[in-house]
């Protein structure tokens, strides 16, 4: 399977990790992140979210951020699924795998990755609520912006 | 010439519509395209200090130029993960 990608399917994290982990014999750890979709956001109820993308350029973000992680952990490899569609509450939205030699950097990749997908990745989630719904609106992406990039990195190095 | 015009999310919603189709004159950069766009469609201009923008789905200036058949993306905050 692809490292990135933008599914409207179910993610499938044992794949992604299988693909990533099988007869490395030097890797000491593999660490995953799974985003799910919550029940409740900003006191409100949260029935469901809908989640939308600019295709092509969120795949080629995707492989921007682990290229970057390869950049700062050269010994990982990464993989990372985003899925769109309509998201019930409990199902994932995004799985992030890393298999390292060393789990300091599997677990800090996984943290980089999620933080990177926040600012630089086009894609948008509509969250359905008790009594409304709203398109969420996080970062303005600016994928050559080097403070956001230093700041995702400084979080995932705790 | 012709480009291809994407929009996102709220800014879609704005539009009333994901993807136009629009002549604008050569020379022309992804700026001279959100102008003819925002003349048209006044509400989307509150996105112009905070949206990012794309040519052929790679990540691009407002100063970029655009060519006859390209396709601008203009994209609001993003809200992924």
């Amino acid at each position: 399977m692809p490292l990135a990608a933008v599914t409207r399917d179910p993610l499938d994290l044992q794949a992604l990790a299988r693909d990533l982990a099988t007869g490395i014999s030097g890797d000491g750890a593999v660490a995953t992140f799974t985003g799910l979709v919550r029940n409740h956001n900003q006191g409100r109820t949260v029935h469901f979210l809908e989640y939308e993308a600019y295709e092509p350029l969120a795949v080629r973000a995707l492989e921007r951020i682990i290229n970057e992680a390869l950049e700062a952990w050269p010994a990982i490899r990464m993989g990372m699924h985003h899925r769109i569609g309509r998201l019930e509450i409990g199902e994932a939205s995004i799985i992030i795998v890393a298999a390292s030699p060393h789990r300091t950097h599997a677990f800090a990749a996984c943290r980089y990755g999620i933080e990177r997908v926040k600012q630089i990745v086009p894609i948008w989630k509509r969250e359905h609520f008790e009594g409304g719904e709203v398109w969420l609106e996080g970062a303005a992406a600016d994928p050559d912006d080097e403070r956001a990039k230093l700041a995702a990195y400084r979080i995932a190095c705790g | 010439m012709r480009v291809t015009v994407k929009l996102f999310a709220r800014l879609r919603d704005l539009a009333g519509s994901g993807e136009l189709v629009r002549d604008v004159e050569a020379p022309a950069t992804v700026h001279t395209v959100w102008r003819s766009l925002t003349a048209e469609m006044p509400a989307l201009v509150d996105y112009e200090a905070t949206m990012s923008v794309a040519v052929n789905a790679e990540y691009a200036r407002m100063a970029a130029a655009v060519h006859d058949g390209d396709e601008v993306a203009f994209l609001p905050p993003v809200s992924g993960g």
